[in-house]
């Protein structure tokens, strides 16, 4: 103990009545790169504490010393920055030392375990917009303008504890202006480790005035953003946007566009309240929207051909802003943001179709060559991949189509504590998860498993996750399908592996959001998964119990002319249709454009000789095929989107559908969407399907205690499907729970292994 | 002794049953076909002149249906497939030995047009088929007929080909069109739904890799391609080595047909069974040298460079597509098609 100053501890023998109480206070959860010592410091200064605050591996560890710090604990519970989550306090009694001068902001610990967490990236916040385009402002057009409670983090973090040295920001040593910002108590700035300013800042390579005249001239210019490139385009322009289809060796998947505000926003789409709220949250997802008929401006015809649905996004960066603010003609202040802005642009991300997203400015040249006109570098490092994450209100919630950006490393809290797992995900729109306790951390979206590059993404994500999460998994859960790579991945990690099948995930990951720990009815609507008894399954009704399910029933298998062509080519699903039907020969009169519809045809005459699926996207496929509207799909799921963009007024085909033992069979519905018309039979598709689902599905749901049912699946990011059985499930008193924070598609599904991979192995050890 | 009738007669038990129905059939149609002074002495074992070199061993099954397809049958297969495996090892193959395992019923007319392609396979292969065995099961416990063949070569000094010598920027050869045998079996069984004209490519490959070794001894590694094909191939490779591999889409040979087939049923020629088709890795600066070659030999006309070997940890077969994506060679862990070899 040091000189006594301030009298003794209470717990001290021959303490005088002057009390001076020492506490150590040790915080987790959300409390690094969100202004947290900041706010310590102003707290605990405002009681008139002596003390310290510090970053440690495992959170943040404070000891205040003083007569009222005993209120300390209490204040900083209500009064913590708003992005930070306080997951644990734990206060500790010490002795009163009188060492303290004052209250100081100390060097971070690093010999502790890293246990804590650290935030997503957000856009500027209002204080941040306004220096930005304040010209009497030091920090004026400064491109990487943020604060304590804005800015990048996790696409900037390199290792915890968060501090500028860890961080991307290392190799800016501040300058003496944003130094004393840096120590002022009173400043926004006070410890943020993101402070810069245009003498101490990273440096683009190209004013944005001159990136805003390059995009006028009809350039593709590569920017550099928060999670890797972004290829940037004046969306009003044909000519750009289909050289950037041809650069990025992608034919028709919908661009999204970047717009200056919600002002803006309107002007292209319908914007309900919910997605307004998405639009402009901080983390600045990509939000799909419906497309209004009288769009303004008007856009090149190639950024979403057949769709009625837009992916819109607002600034994430400064940078960004300041390419709309020179748009604009540069005014000061914000009040432009409400005002039109005369640009939208295409982004997407910089990498071909298939390719993780490029992180260096080399990179660009050497991956895209002469497809991109104009590089706009900087200096910062980029040290965590991320694409922009996608949302879609569905049933008046935003819900994630892809996790990016803005939604990583955000925690999905559990309903109970699990043993430490690692989930691998499937093959396609892979992501993978990590638990630790009652915590599942879901990564951003990685990709189609189908390249070298992808799977080196992929291990350096999970590397990542885990140092972030802190955790050492016990047990890896896979996808049941052995040629998956993620499969081949968990074979080879050295740990005990858990196969787990593909729609039981999909449906486990509900079950895990919902905390729903009972028996659940679901109905997985789906693409492909191995079913364990061999088969392609994709449309399944499936009870979960415990880390168990049992099938109740599939939809009615429809043959697969040539195996995974007759995914992409939905004229093969038709023929595969009119087969069934007993219609076999209509195939080559009404698909005579294709010329193996003979071979095709042929094969569909002997259809023991062929595979089987009870996919619900075939069904989708089907469909479409019959009402002629797509014929080979450009990407996964374009069938089933242009079906939905038609579907404007679905209707219920009277006896469109059959059950049977469990086996719901739509071949009716096909039957008569053969003789209609796109717009007709897709209205009629959407609302037969939705009818007959819950019909089919009720029973089970009823001899289940809780009356809800479980959505997930592919197809049910297709809004006319979910939307239809969130309100006819509902009009039956049946809740419908679908996912929220993590993806329906196959971007959730390691949520769902891990979360069945613990629940089994809680089991297996109590029965061990 | 019951006479052996070739033209309407039946495969039937005592064939099997060590008795002169069964001497009978060995020596009127095996002895006959193969026609070879150490078989004729139907000596419990063939006694073979010592060797100059190492000696190279293997033994293969074969149960391929259909028994007739194409370009070949199940003899010729079963001489092809034998001499190839030695010849991978880059060895002289020199002796065979043949058992059958023969389905009660089976018709003595399809045994001797099996057992002379297996005799012309082997004269034309320059190898002797010395030893035998004839099992006769009854009805339903086989498919009509199994073979096993099992090859003595001799190796050669200093040519080594193994699976784990396969070096970053090596190159990586083939000797003509993919997937030829996989399509007209299945063609053969009825399962495409028309006859796509295509011929199997079984053929014995002795002779190719001699003309190869003539130009580079120090082949790094040589494989046929038979069941999964060229990317079971290459992965194993890749695995043993402990490489990756990236080849070009654009530079895979396959015939029109074979394509328009893949297409069809949605199959990868590179998952397709080959009988006359070698995987050659090559150091980078003779890979022209042993292509020239190869190209130079009938059995080697469309050879073709279809990619690189490179450093790659995990191990992976990338394909850089026509239209310049990219996509993973996968290693199937069961088999993606039915029997065909
Ligand atoms: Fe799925
Ligand atoms: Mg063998
Ligand atoms: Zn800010
Ligand atoms: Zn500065």
């Amino acid at each position: 103990m040091g000189p006594i100053t301030m009298g003794l501890s209470p717990d001290l023998p021959g303490s005088s009545p002057a009390p001076a109480t020492r506490l150590r206070l040790s915080v987790r959860g959300l409390v690094q790169g969100v202004g947290f010592r900041p706010t310590v410091y102003r707290l605990a200064t405002g009681l008139g504490l002596r003390g310290f605050v510090l970053n440690t591996g495992a959170g943040v560890v404070i000891e205040v010393e003083g007569a009222r710090a005993g209120e300390f604990a209490e204040i900083l519970r209500h009064g913590a920055p708003p992005r930070a989550h306080i997951e644990a306090l734990e206060t500790h009694r010490l002795a009163a030392s009188g060492r303290d001068e004052g209250f100081r902001i100390i060097d971070s610990d690093t010999a502790a375990p890293g246990t804590t967490r650290i935030g997503p990236d957000t856009a500027p916040c209002p204080s941040c917009l306004s220096e930005l385009f304040d010209p009497a402002d030091r920090r004026y057009r400064h491109p990487f303008i943020a604060c304590c409670d804005c800015g990048p983090r996790h696409t900037i973090a390199g290792a915890l504890p968060y501090d500028r040295a860890r961080t991307a920001m290392g190799g800016f040593a501040l300058c003496a202006a944003c130094a004393a910002d840096y120590a002022d108590p009173a400043s926004r700035r006070f410890h943020a480790e993101l402070t810069a300013c245009p003498d101490c800042g990273p440096r683009l390579t190209l004013d944005p005035a001159d990136i805003l005249r390059e995009i006028r001239a009809g350039a593709i210019v590569a920017l550099k953003g928060l999670g890797g490139f972004q290829l940037i385009c004046d969306a009003s322009q044909p000519a750009p946007v289909e050289r950037l289809r041809r650069g990025k060796r992608r034919d028709a998947k919908p661009f999204a566009l970047l717009v200056a505000s919600l002002t803006d926003a309107r002007a292209l789409c319908d914007v309900r309240s919910a997605e307004a709220e998405a639009l402009t949250s901080p983390e600045r997802p990509i939000v799909l929207l419906h497309r209004r008929a009288d769009a303004r401006p008007p856009l090149a015809a190639a950024i979403a051909p057949g769709l009625d649905t837009l992916g819109v996004m607002l600034p994430v960066t400064p940078l960004q802003y300041l390419i709309f603010h020179e748009a604009a003609g540069r005014p000061a202040g914000t009040a432009w943001l409400d005002q039109p802005t005369p640009l939208v642009l295409v982004a997407t991300s910089a990498n071909r179709a298939g390719a993780p997203l490029i992180l260096e400015g080399a990179e660009v040249a050497a991956e895209l060559g002469a497809d991109v006109d104009v590089l706009a570098d900087h200096d910062r490092p980029i040290l965590a991949r991320a694409d922009d994450g996608v949302v879609r209100v569905l049933g008046d919630q935003a819900r994630s189509v892809r996790r990016g950006r803005g939604q990583t490393p955000e925690p999905i809290v559990l309903g109970r504590a699990l043993p430490p797992v690692l989930a691998l995900g499937a093959q396609w729109k892979n992501s993978v998860c990590v638990t630790r306790g009652d915590r599942a951390f879901l990564s951003q979206h990685i990709g189609d498993l189908d390249s070298r590059a992808t799977l080196a993404f992929q291990r350096a994500a999970i590397d990542q996750l885990m140092r972030f999460v802190d955790t050492r998994p016990v047990v890896v859960a896979h996808d049941l399908h052995p040629d998956f790579a993620s499969s081949r991945l968990a074979e080879a990690m050295g740990l005990p592996t858990i196969a787990i099948q593909h729609h039981h995930a999909h449906l486990a990951a509900v079950a895990a959001e919902h905390h729903i720990d009972g028996p659940l009815v679901g109905l997985a609507l789906d693409g492909f998964g191995l079913g364990d008894d061999g088969g392609a399954w994709g449309g399944e009704l499936l009870r979960l119990d415990g880390d168990g399910f049992v099938r109740l029933g599939h939809l009615a298998p429809l043959a697969l002319p040539g195996g995974d062509a007759a995914a992409r080519q939905p004229w093969r699903m038709a023929a595969s249709a009119l087969a069934r039907l007993g219609r076999g020969d209509e195939i080559v009169r009404r698909f005579a454009h294709r010329p193996e519809a003979g071979q095709i045809a042929a094969l569909l005459a002997r259809p023991d000789t062929l595979g089987q699926t009870t996919s619900c996207g075939r069904w989708f496929d089907a469909a479409a095929g019959l009402l002629g509207l797509c014929d080979e799909v450009r990407y996964e799921g374009e069938a089933a989107m242009r079906l939905e963009a038609l579907a404007a007024s679905p209707r219920i085909a009277a006896e469109g559908w059959r059950i049977s033992q469990g086996v719901l069979d739509l071949l009716p519905l096909l039957d008569r969407l053969s003789r209609l018309d796109a717009g007709a039979g897709a209205g009629l598709f959407h609302g037969t399907l939705v009818a007959a689902l819950v019909d089919w599905a009720l029973p089970a749901i009823h001899a289940c205690p809780g009356a809800r049912v479980a959505l997930a699946g592919g197809c049910l990011i297709n809004r006319s499907l979910a939307e239809g059985l969130i309100t006819t499930f509902a009009a039956r008193g049946i809740t419908a729970l679908l996912p929220r924070q993590s993806p329906a598609n196959d971007g959730g599904l390691a949520l769902g292994q891990a979360y069945l991979a613990g629940l089994r192995w809680l089991r297996l050890a109590k029965e061990a | 002794m019951s006479r052996l009738d070739l033209t309407t007669g039946r495969i039937d038990m005592t064939h099997g049953a060590g008795g002169r129905a069964m001497q009978g059939l060995i020596e009127r149609l095996f002895h006959a076909a193969f026609d070879d002074p150490v078989l004729v002495r139907a000596d419990d074992a063939a006694v073979l002149p010592a060797a100059d070199g190492p000696l190279v061993m293997s033994t293969d099954g074969f149960v391929v249906s259909p028994l007739f397809f194409p370009g070949g049958d199940i003899g010729s297969l079963a001489v092809h497939g034998t001499v190839n495996d030695l010849s991978m090892m880059g060895a002289r193959p020199l002796y065979l030995s043949s058992a059958f395992i023969i389905e009660e019923g089976f018709a003595l007319a399809d045994l001797e047009r099996i057992v002379a392609s297996m005799a012309a396979a082997a004269r034309a292969a320059g190898v002797r088929i010395v030893t035998g065995d004839t099992k006769v099961v009854d009805r339903g416990k086989a498919d009509g007929l199994f073979i096993t063949t099992a090859g003595i070569g001799v190796g050669r000094v200093g040519v080594h080909p193994a699976a784990d010598r396969a070096r970053a920027g090596d190159r990586i050869l083939v000797n003509g069109p993919l997937g030829d045998h996989g399509v007209a079996v299945l063609s053969a069984r009825g399962q495409i739904g028309l006859n796509v004209p295509v011929h199997s490519d079984s053929a014995a490959l002795n002779g190719l890799v001699e003309a190869m070794i003539a130009v580079d001894a120090d082949l790094h590694c040589l494989r046929d391609a038979t069941r999964g094909g060229v990317a079971a191939v290459l992965n194993e490779l890749c695995d043993r080595s402990r490489v990756g591999m990236t080849i070009e889409e654009s530079a895979l040979p396959v015939r029109p047909a074979v394509q328009g087939a893949c297409e069809a049923l949605g199959l990868d020629p590179l998952d397709l069974a080959n009988e006359g088709k070698l995987v050659a890795v090559v150091d980078a600066a003779s890979a022209q040298a042993v292509l020239a070659a190869m190209r130079a030999h009938p059995l080697g006309r469309d050879a073709a460079l279809i990619g690189t070997v490179v450093d790659d940890p995990d191990h992976l077969v990338e394909m850089t597509t026509r239209f310049g994506g990219r996509r993973l060679i996968q290693w199937r862990a069961g088999e993606a098609l039915p029997r065909i070899c």
